[in-house]
């Protein structure tokens, strides 16, 4: 499987001059690597649900062995000492991880082209951006290069690039996964998610990864369903205790096809939120919305028209917000102790300002400026305070369409499908992309993104929201969608 | 003079290091005095993807600390970041306490007033954070050396009322919290290893008048003295400033000892702006009722009902009692000492005799000295008994000290056991008269002021062992 990979990546153009996906990886060590799991599985064949397969990670996420830079000049080189607990978890279910993907520079961005090593390119057309800033993790899974990836969220940096994609995009419940190892952009957005080929793939992604960890005290100790258990339908037969170390899943009872019939709907509320509708929606997408909207109808389930009123107001909240954590978080790459250090040699300020000048790009400056503005004194009750008081109005309509009776809401992933690389240089336009993903950060609720179709040759994805820890809904209504679909999913 | 005209108003800061074995939000050890940057992990060396994890340990001795000063500890307190940029801050925030402090309202009395009424000094607040590293200017030339060995160390910070109106007060305060923190065993409280840091805010105003003045922050302090003398010459300084027509302006002053003056701070503290926000890595700090319940249950007891106490159960003088009460250690030492020998004025006298002069060429522990108070007061016992004398006592006591030999055993092998034998006694007499013929002879032709003196050679023959009353006894019926 591993050599697979690395041959897909030279066929279909990976590198640098090509997709530019990746941004580390080491093909020797990896197969060595292989060799000895492939040797490991002689003697026992009970060495993971992943045992042999290649997963790529987003260059935010600590690893130990490839570099973590979060694609940008201020880490060039820096090698983690520890790693992430989710890619802890993945190695110990035995997968083997074989490359840190590009990205938006400290995930700032919609489209990866904000990454200090270039920009990737979607591997459906590669005019296109694939989305970001999980983009190098979505193409390399759209790409057929791994059938898992991790990404990471803070405002939709998983679903919108898996829509761009044509693949399955994972946010699941803030909490729900350790963000110990992941570098922080905005704390309390913050979660790590999957992409995978298809739901499946996704579903066993998440839970490798999800569950309690000591190490991150906003991770929650709710017990973890096994996703794929959804694809039968009904409600979450069985849980497995939250746990403090790397888990251990074992070989899946879990039969790997639902069989015909299972996907019903049946009794499932699905709401459909106006405000993700707008007249201004690109029309190819709401017809595609329109049709997913008739097959959940097939599969017995009932479509209610709900409101969540507040979430027009989703975009600058979250741009307030956002950018002040990160103007917190990215305090510490100051030249002291890692990364890049530029010293003019006049003085400490100097230091600082000449290392954080040339380290950072355009959009991370942007940001840091942004949030440090917002936090200071005499502004922060205008901005920060009201933009809290304001999230919390956003949480409060979700939960009370779910409190309301309503199981799972769908609305499109993105307003378009991708666009040309250097088609969008305001960045306000570009926070645009984020309109219909963001709320579920700022909840801190589960969203996932399926492909729903294609306009042109372009993938479109439909986003599936559910209330808090419920990932196993989510799913269920994608494994439905996914089966209903068939190859539509993909036309 | 113009400081008559005015009155000194102060409030207090006190960063307090509580003493836990791991750091405020990481495994890391506390130790004082390891090399450089050896106690450090990925979360307080601020790696990329590293989080913080609250110590619980350190809740547990900033709510003590906090019930101990009388403040109200707050169900639900939010951990802040505290944002700027300082090498020796490896986040480039620290994580503190904003608007919702763990504990707020106590307080702490520092002495009587004229009327015999409580001197009360008011505390704001209590709040927990973490502390900062090191930076060491000094060491290579051209360049800062920074050990992050103390980064993440749990502090507290104890914030008082502005109720302070001398530089004695602020003495008083000072000894009386760094007291009260010793006896709750939540700190070293040391200020030469820098586990208590004082700033101080100080304003002047005319006597009578409601309204502050404007402040200056007075940093740099490295002693309780050096606080009240930086008090001083910041006082004086403020008072001329106003008697010249002149404003006093907010800002930073750092003491400089070696020339007893203050002087501006280089940094702008004054326009810092910590843009203050909720620490979105830590959840808030919820301390339910029974725990603080519990804690308040389990609060040692504190340095004033531990005075009334002793002073009532050993009947020993306000006087004393503050003496032996001044650190746990030695109260607790002395109370060991008086419980096991019955004698609370003995074991008084010989605690801060004896035992503090013993400790003191090594500036040993006394929790840690060698004589034990069950040791001491067999000590006492046999003294008290007359099975060996006062002054034989002493050396026993001395031979304690060196081998750590029980006092029984002691005085047996030194022979020092005390004689009351009629005729080993006269035997003494006998000797001392002849081999002192020209006092034999004047005392016994009635200058009796000599008997002191013709007591002082027999006990000095008989190394100690004759008992005094009874060398007394027989010189006067020779005498007479």
């Amino acid at each position: 499987m591993i050599r697979a990979s690395f041959q897909r990546a030279r066929e279909i153009g990976a590198g640098a001059d090509g997709l530019n996906i990746f941004l580390h990886s080491d093909e020797s060590a990896s197969l060595e690597e292989a060799d000895a799991m492939k040797r490991h599985l002689e003697s026992a064949p009970d060495a993971g649900v992943l045992a042999g397969v290649p997963v790529a990670i987003k260059d935010n996420i600590a690893s130990l062995g490839l570099p973590t830079t979060c694609a940008s000049r201020i880490l060039a080189g820096y090698v983690s000492p520890f790693e992430a607990t989710a890619i802890t978890r993945l190695r110990a279910n035995g997968a083997l991880i074989v490359a840190k993907t590009n990205m938006d520079e400290f995930a700032m961005g919609s489209s990866t082209e904000n990454s200090a090593y270039g920009p990737t390119r979607n591997p459906h057309d590669v005019r296109c951006v694939p989305g970001g800033s999980s983009g190098g993790s979505a193409a390399a899974v759209a790409a057929g290069i791994t059938p898992i990836a991790l990404g990471s969220e803070t405002g939709g940096s998983v679903r919108q690039p898996a829509a761009f994609c044509g693949v399955v995009g994972v946010k699941p419940t803030y909490g729900r996964v350790s963000r110990y190892g992941l570098v922080a952009f905005a704390s309390s957005l913050d979660q790590i998610g999957v992409l995978g080929r298809t739901v499946e793939d996704a579903a066993l992604g998440l839970e490798t990864i999800a569950g309690f960890d000591k190490l991150d005290s906003t991770s929650s100790d709710a017990k973890v369903p096994i996703y794929r258990l959804s694809a039968l339908g009904g409600p979450a037969p069985e849980t497995r205790s939250p746990d403090t170390e790397a888990i251990r899943l074992g070989r899946s009872p879990v039969p790997l096809a639902p069989s015909p019939g299972a996907t019903t709907l049946r009794g499932v509320i699905i709401g459909k939120p106006k405000e993700y509708f707008p007249d201004s929606l690109d029309a190819s997408t709401k017809d595609l919305c329109e049709r997913a909207f008739d097959r959940f109808r097939s599969l017995g389930a009932t479509i209610r028209n709900i409101s969540l009123p507040r979430s027009p107001l989703a975009i600058p909240v979250y741009y307030i917000l956002a950018p002040a954590e990160a103007s917190s978080n990215l305090a510490r790459f100051d030249g002291v102790r890692y990364g890049l250090r530029v010293d003019p040699g006049k003085g400490l300020k100097a230091m600082y300002e000449a290392t954080r000048s040339q380290g950072f790009g355009p959009e991370v400056t942007r940001r840091v400026l942004l949030g440090t503005y917002v936090l200071s004194a005499g502004y922060y009750d205008a901005y920060y305070k009201k933009a809290q008081a304001v999230r919390t109005l956003i949480t409060d309509d979700f939960r009370s369409v779910f409190a309301s009776g309503v199981h799972a809401i769908f609305t499109p992933t993105t307003p378009t499908p991708a666009f040309q690389v250097g088609a969008i240089s305001d960045p306000y336009e570009m926070y645009l992309n984020d309109i219909f993903t963001v709320t579920a950060n700022l909840a801190g609720v589960p969203a996932m993104s399926v492909p729903i179709g294609r306009v042109r040759r372009l993938p479109v994805g439909g986003q599936i929201i559910t209330a808090h820890f419920d990932e196993f809904t989510m799913f269920r209504v994608a494994y439905a969608l996914e089966a209903a679909l068939g190859a539509e999913a993909h036309q | 003079m113009s400081r008559e005209r005015y009155e000194m108003v102060v409030g207090l800061e006190v960063h307090v290091q509580l003493k836990t074995r791991t750091k405020a939000f990481c495994g890391c050890s506390t130790d004082f005095g390891a090399p450089p940057n050896v106690n450090t992990c990925p979360v307080c060396l601020a790696l990329p993807g590293a989080l913080p994890v609250l110590n619980e340990r350190a809740v547990e001795l900033a709510t003590r600390a906090a019930l101990g000063l009388g403040c109200r500890v707050n169900p639900v307190s939010v951990f802040a970041r505290k944002n700027y940029f300082y090498p020796d801050l490896p986040k480039g925030y620290q994580i503190s306490q904003f608007d919702q402090p763990l504990a707020t309202g106590g307080s702490v009395v520092i002495g009587k007033n004229e009327k015999g009424g409580d001197v009360q000094i008011g505390i704001t607040r209590l709040h927990m954070e973490e502390d900062a590293g090191k930076s060491i200017h000094d060491r290579y030339p051209g360049a800062t050396a920074i050990d992050l060995n103390r980064a993440g160390v749990p502090l507290i910070e104890i914030v008082s009322e502005p109720d302070i109106r001398t530089s004695a007060g602020a003495g008083a305060y000072l000894r009386t919290l760094k007291q009260i923190l010793q006896y709750l065993d939540v700190s070293d409280v040391s200020m030469e290893e820098g586990s208590l840091r004082v700033d101080a805010n100080i304003s002047v105003r005319p006597p009578g008048q409601a309204t502050l003045g404007t402040k200056t922050e007075v940093k740099n302090m490295n002693s309780f003295s050096a606080v009240e003398r930086a008090l001083e010459a910041e006082f004086e300084r403020q008072c001329a400033l106003l008697d010249s027509g002149g404003k006093v302006e907010q800002q930073t002053l750092l003491w400089d000892g070696a020339r007893e003056t203050v002087r501006p701070s280089r940094t702008k503290e004054g326009s810092h702006d910590y843009r203050y926000f909720p620490e979105p890595d830590l959840r808030p700090l919820i301390v339910d009722e029974k725990w603080i319940s519990d804690a308040r249950k389990h609060l040692p007891e504190l340095p004033e009902a531990r005075k009334q106490r002793l002073a009532q159960e050993f009947g020993i003088s306000h006087v004393e009692v503050e003496q032996l009460t001044a650190t746990p250690a030695l109260s607790d030492y002395f109370e060991a000492v008086a419980r096991a020998s019955g004698d609370g004025k003995s074991a008084y006298n010989w605690v801060m005799g004896e035992v503090l002069a013993a400790l003191r060429p090594s500036g040993g522990d006394i929790a840690h000295f060698r004589v034990r108070p069950a040791d001491l007061a067999e000590l006492l016992n046999l003294v008290r008994d007359g099975t060996i004398s006062h002054t034989a006592g002493k050396r026993v006591f001395g031979q304690m000290v060196e081998t750590g030999k029980q006092a029984a055993q002691v005085a047996a092998d030194e022979g020092l056991l005390q004689v009351g034998d009629e005729g080993a006694i006269a035997t003494w007499v006998d000797e001392v008269l002849s081999e002192h013929p020209e006092e034999a002879t004047r005392y016994l032709a009635g200058e009796k002021k000599l008997q002191g003196v013709l007591v002082g050679f027999v006990m000095k023959k008989s190394k100690g062992r004759a008992d005094p009353k009874r060398v007394n006894q027989l010189l006067s019926t020779r005498g007479g």
